[in-house]
């Protein structure tokens, strides 16, 4: 590390003598460098003025490589005018330049600005840059109770291809525990903030290395690979799907893991560990999980209001230095707070990075449903992007997926995305109609399957017999509704009894008797083709006799109920209730209920054939 | 290479495979996206609602209709069958239940209809059954003994003839394909009885042939005792030649023991090791079967009373599986289904009689009111003549009984479901002091961190009973695990567990051992950890290095870990690694620090000093603890 000091040193000498880019001034520039966390905030103001005769468009931003390596997110704004006024700070487009004659160990960026500086004119221009893995640990590998200390490098003075005037830096820490700092003139701590500055007139290029070791114990966490799987249903759910594979990226744990000395004093030994994370999910997610490769992981918790849902996550053991972990956080989201409709066009408008706060690496897949066309993308930078297909349920021709990496990705590139595309709403339907469709072919084909005589020979003595036995199933059905009409006719004439008996109306009773032979002998009638039919088939050999039974049985029982309603309707025609009457007429009624007892087991044993 | 495990092609039933991955291919076919994790949790669970579809077309072709509805809705709840069919255990018996009921269904239903279809159907059925499980061999004695039982009570027909050749002879050569079983129909002594069975049957049918040719009982006498005497002087000495030569194999010890209970006790220790294989206790049997139990009796009874060919097979099969499962207890698994189609019967004829009863009561009464006024009298006394005192009454009221046994039934499945086999057995559950459930999923967080955070080719030594595990849930390479079947190669880390430290680290340097893991109580009161395991352990390892021997570690034959426990136990591996800074740790109040919850004692040595070996991990709540092996350049 010192080697390299070293040569920067020369190189920021030999860098004196190289080309003026341009008449540029820098006036004043207040830097601030943010090292609370484990990623590297640094905003400048600077105010430029031009000193040359010409108009110029262009401002050149320089970071030594060692930082432009880990530089992850670069944006300049500008506010012009003086003072507190300030109108417009759109976002200036700035893109990465190699300028002829500068050495390889300096990288240019050029801010473009939306209109030339004239001569004398002057701008303010705010850079706000995030660097990452930029705090190295060290000592890099420390034991469990230790605490985690880093060491971050810059540059005293502001590096400018242009001359700068005047400028302060300021650097602020998370505690104030500094291990060492560079001294040179004008720096000194003050509680968790360590000032250099102000320094004066200074030439283009100069350079003046300062080193921080401080203490630094916050988590460490690197998603060292991220993928979201962002899919969209348009039954109503987004459902996202974040794979990380996470790792403390601070110095590195040498000498094994006591869990009693972490559990009797986590913050002590334990310190540079870390246990849990928030994970700032959308309000209104629902289902929300987290689990990893094998199982669920019972260590979570879940917060939510209208506002926002925060979702807790506890990694299965605490986190040292160097130790992984890889895990899966799903939840869904409802379809209409991020997909619109513009131009006959939808769109999905959603965040890109993590919930979590940490650096990450970033592979980002957007699936969008089948069926999908005319599909583009708008990132507000820069990533690579390529287009997948991916089957899930009932798919045939897939989806499509819209896959978008971006490395290095950091907070701050959780701005909003829009993935356009063209989807009609029938192919929504595309599936259910086709299930419904496969289950109705299954019912249909089972339909046919049963009705369809699959015999292979038509004139095998077992087909003939199974045709009979079925002719044979419908004559007793037949039979046993005659059957049962009978009985019916029966209740009937009891009815008709026990009107007679109420009314006395004798011509009505005698009436319904007339109806009552003309049924029974049409029944008869029809029963007589079946006992023909039954006794001539083979296959009704045994059930013959039961039916025979019930035959002769229900004559019986039709003959005594005629001969009873006949007395009694001959007592009431004569008036004359005598006992003797009663008495035979008693012992009937048990024959008759004796019977019909018989004829209904009779009938059960036949429904049951 | 280690772990020394089986050849996986040889000596595997491939059945459950070969079905989950048929499923997940159709599955797939048909354009459902799914896991083939998801296909394997879900087999089981799909062969057991299969099993109750069997189950009810088993019970309608025994008894009726109802039966077989009975007889579902029992199995569908039974917890003896509910253990092995639970979502997530991917197990043999999982799909082997289904084709042990689906071969006997559709051999009673070839037997019924004498059909050839049926009976083709079956030996694919037994096919099925061969290639998934090894209690096939049940199926194998089961039916010929059926065969024999019909053919003594003089119930031999063409139909048991058809039914019984045919599954036979095709089951047996189907059955070859499957490369563990191969030979054995024709060779294994447990296999014989159905070959001698087959013959048997040849002779009787023979023999009716010869009878009906001759027509003449005097002669027929007189061939029957030559062919008979023949018949039995050659089956005999060709099974001595085979049994003499070594070509039929003899019954093994898996089969003594199920014939004797006692045996394994005396000749094969390690199965008698196994928890499973112990003799059923009164309370496991109710606990799986409840009131099944009580109307297993009651089954048997109404299947005596209606004698048929299929009554008399599941009369059997219920006999003799009922014996097996009080030998076993994981054999109670298979008596399940003949428990729950012998008591769905009992069920079915108790409530189709009550309810008749109660028909034909109200039927009476019915007809008695409708009776014309002039005979309501006699007809009243017509009918109280006909029915029995309180009859209705009483038949209500057992009907309600029956109703309530039921429910309890119900009632029991449910609680023994949700208690016992619903959670996951790597996740342990207990109640906290304020009644919350407090869940120590310590198994987990140490084989995730294994997965994490060790080089991806280190190996880990454990007892063998965490192999499966750390292999699965830990992606690294173990020792030793449940499928070793190199005993000196699991004596190897009970001896390596049960030394010294510096001798117990020659061995792990040996064996390429990077990191061990062992399992402890001491802090949760989790007994099944590895101290308690430790006199196998010692046991399994003195057993092949004489070295170690089992007195030194007892103190007057007592197992203790406290102050009086043997020196060498104190400073064994095992007990350091398993105390190990455990003397700091306060873990009851009111106790002592290096207060042992599990044994309920303070722990003998509580200055315990790791020399070979760190600490790499320990779970929150220090049910697993994980150690590095040092090294040995550090010693230096």
């Amino acid at each position: 590390m010192e080697t390299r000091f070293a040569l920067l040193f020369f190189l920021s000498i030999a860098l004196l003598s190289t080309p003026v880019f341009s008449d540029l001034v820098i006036t004043k520039v207040d830097r601030k460098i943010d090292l609370t966390s484990h990623i590297v905030r640094i905003s400048s103001t600077l105010k430029v003025e031009n000193a040359g005769p010409d108009v110029v468009s262009q401002i050149l931003l320089t970071f030594p490589e060692y930082q432009a390596k880990k530089l992850a997110y670069l944006t300049a704004s500008s506010t012009e005018g003086k003072g507190k006024s300030k109108g417009s700070s759109a976002n200036l487009p700035v893109e990465v330049v190699q300028p002829d004659g500068v050495p390889p160990a300096l990288t240019f960026y050029s801010v473009s600005l939306p209109r030339g500086l004239g001569k004398g004119e002057s701008l303010n221009l705010d850079i706000f840059g995030v660097l990452t893995h930029s705090l190295q640990p060290f000592p890099e590998e420390i034991t469990q109770a230790d605490v985690q200390l880093v060491l971050f490098q810059d540059s005293a003075h502001y590096l400018s291809p242009y001359e700068v005037k005047a400028q302060v830096l300021s650097i602020k820490l998370p505690s104030p525990r500094v291990e060492s700092f560079t001294k040179i003139q004008n720096a000194k701590l003050v509680d968790s903030e360590i000032k250099y500055g102000p320094f004066e007139n200074l030439p283009a290029f100069s350079y003046s290395p300062i080193i921080v070791h401080y203490e630094n114990n916050r988590p460490f966490a690197v998603a060292t690979e991220l993928l979201r799987e962002i899919e969209i249903s348009h039954w109503g759910n987004v459902q996202i799907t974040e794979h990380y594979k996470l790792e403390h990226g601070g110095a590195r744990t040498k000498g094994g893991f006591s869990r009693i000395d972490y559990q009797a004093r986590p913050h002590v030994r334990g310190a540079s560990s870390f246990r849990r994370l928030m994970v700032k999910l959308p309000p209104r997610a629902h289902s929300v999980y987290f689990r990893d490769e094998i199982g669920n992981v019972s260590t979570s918790h879940l917060w939510a209001d209208s506002r926002k849902t925060e979702l807790e996550i506890e990694p299965r053991y605490p986190m040292f230095g160097g130790w992984k972990t890889f895990f899966t956080v799903g939840y869904g989201l409802p379809l209409h707070d991020y997909l619109f409709e513009s131009d006959g066009k939808l769109f999905l408008n959603i965040s890109f990075g993590s919930p979590i706060a940490e650096v990450v690496v970033d592979n980002l897949l957007v699936v969008l449903p089948e069926g999908s066309k005319d599909i583009s993308v708008s990132v507000p930078f820069s990533v690579k992007q390529w287009e997948e297909v991916k089957y899930s349920h009932l798919d045939i021709s897939g989806r499509p997926v819209v896959v978008l990496e971006k490395k290095n990705a950091v907070p701050e590139h959780n701005s909003h995305f829009q993935v356009y595309y063209k989807f009609t709403s029938f192919s929504m339907l595309r599936e259910p109609l086709m299930l419904i469709s496969g289950f109705f072919f299954l019912f249909v084909s089972c339909i046919i399957y049963m009705h369809a005589d699959l015999s292979i020979s038509k004139s095998s003595a077992s087909y003939l017999a199974k045709l009979q036995w079925y002719e044979v199933q419908a004559t007793v059905q037949k039979l046993h509704e005659i059957m049962v009409r009978c009985l019916t006719v029966h209740d009937k004439l009891e009815a008709s009894l026990r009107d007679l008996s109420r009314t006395g109306d004798v011509q009505a009773c005698k009436a319904m008797r007339k109806a009552a032979d003309g049924l029974l002998k049409e029944l008869s009638k029809d029963l007589k083709p079946l006992l023909v039919f039954l006794q001539s088939s083979p296959q009704a050999a045994q059930i013959y006799q039961k039916v025979e039974e019930l035959v002769v049985k229900e004559k019986e029982l039709q003959e005594k109920l005629m001969s009873k309603h006949t007395m009694v309707v001959e007592a009431y025609e004569k008036k004359s209730a005598g006992r003797e009457l009663e008495n035979r007429i008693a012992a009937l009624q048990q024959k008759l209920t004796a019977l019909r007892q018989e004829v209904d087991d009779l009938l059960d044993v036949i429904d049951e054939i | 290479m280690v772990p020394l495990g089986r050849i996986i092609g040889g000596t595997l039933y491939p059945g459950l495979m070969l079905t989950a991955a048929f499923i997940y291919w159709s599955l797939r076919f048909l354009r459902f996206a799914v896991h083939i994790r998801e296909v394997c949790v879900l087999t089981a669970p799909f062969f057991a609602s299969n099993t109750t579809i069997v189950a009810y077309f088993f019970g309608k072709e025994l008894w009726d209709s109802s039966a077989g509805l009975l007889a579902a809705a029992f199995i569908a709840i039974c917890p003896g069958y509910i253990s092995r069919s639970v979502a997530g255990s991917y197990d043999n018996e999982g799909v082997a239940i289904f084709a042990l009921l689906l071969t006997f269904y559709l051999f009673v239903k070839a037997v019924n209809t004498g059909s050839l279809a049926w009976a083709l159907a079956s030996a694919f059925g037994y096919f099925y059954m061969v290639s998934a499980w090894g209690g096939y061999v049940f199926i194998i004695n089961l039916i010929p003994l059926y065969v024999l039982v019909l053919l003594i009570t003089g119930r031999y027909s063409m139909r048991l003839y058809v039914a019984y050749n045919s599954m036979y002879v095709l089951g047996m050569l189907l059955a070859m394909q499957i490369q563990f079983v191969g030979f054995q129909h024709v060779q294994s002594g447990e296999h014989m009885a159905a070959m001698g069975v087959f013959f048997v049957l040849q002779v009787f049918y023979f023999l009716d042939w010869v009878k009906y040719l001759l027509g003449d009982a005097k002669l027929f006498q007189a061939f029957l005792k030559i062919t008979l005497t023949c018949t039995i002087v050659v089956g005999g000495l060709a099974f001595g030649v085979g049994m003499a030569s070594g070509y039929i194999s003899p019954w093994t010890g898996r089969f003594y023991s199920l014939l004797d209970p006692t045996y394994a006790k005396d000749h094969i220790p390690i199965i008698a090791s196994v928890s499973e294989h112990q003799p059923t206790a009164w309370s496991s049997f109710m606990f799986d079967f409840h009131i099944l139990l009580f109307l297993f009796p009651a089954g048997l009874y109404f299947c005596f009373k209606r004698l048929s060919d299929a009554t008399i097979f599941i009369v059997m099969y219920g006999l003799t599986s009922m014996y097996f499962a009080s030998v076993m207890v994981r054999l109670i698994l298979v008596a399940t289904p003949a428990v729950c189609l012998i008591s769905a019967i009992a069920v079915s004829a108790t409530i189709r009689n009550l309810t008749s009863l109660v028909r034909t009561k109200s039927k009476v009464v019915n007809t008695s009111s409708s009776k014309g006024a002039v005979s309501t009298k006699a007809s009243s006394k017509a009918s109280s003549d006909l029915s029995p005192p309180f009859g209705r009454n009483a038949a209500i009221a057992l009907l309600l009984g029956a109703f309530y046994l039921l429910s309890k039934y119900v009632i029991h499945c449910t609680w023994v479901t949700s208690e016992a086999y619903s959670s996951p057995s790597i996740v342990l559950a207990a109640r906290g002091a304020y009644g919350g459930r407090v869940i120590f999923d310590d198994y987990r967080e140490a084989y995730y961190w294994l997965r994490q955070n060790t080089p991806p080719d280190a190996k880990v030594m454990s007892w063998w009973d965490y192999g499966y595990q750390i292999t699965a849930m830990g992606n690294r390479t173990v020792i030793v695990d449940n499928n070793t079947w190199n005993n000196t190669h699991i004596a190897t880390v009970g001896r390596a567990m049960s030394s010294y430290e510096d001798e117990a680290y020659e061995i792990m340097r040996s064996l390429d051992v990077d990191y061990v893991l062992v399992v402890f109580g001491g802090v949760t009161g989790y007994s099944s950890d590895d101290i308690n395991k430790f006199l196998w352990m010692v046991r399994i390892g003195g057993g092949v290095f004489p070295v170690i021997k089992e007195p030194d570690y007892l103190v007057n034959g007592e197992y203790r870990v406290d102050k009086g426990a043997a020196p060498k136990m104190l400073n064994c591996l095992m007990y350091k690694l398993s105390y190990y800074r455990f003397g700091e740790l306060t873990t009851e109040y009111g106790r002592p620090p290096g207060y042992d919850r599990a044994r309920g004692v303070e722990i003998g040595n509580k200055d315990v000093k790791l020399e070979y070996l760190e600490e790499a991990y320990t779970t929150s709540n220090w049910i697993v603890r994980i150690y590095k092996v040092k090294p040995p350049s550090n010693r230096w």
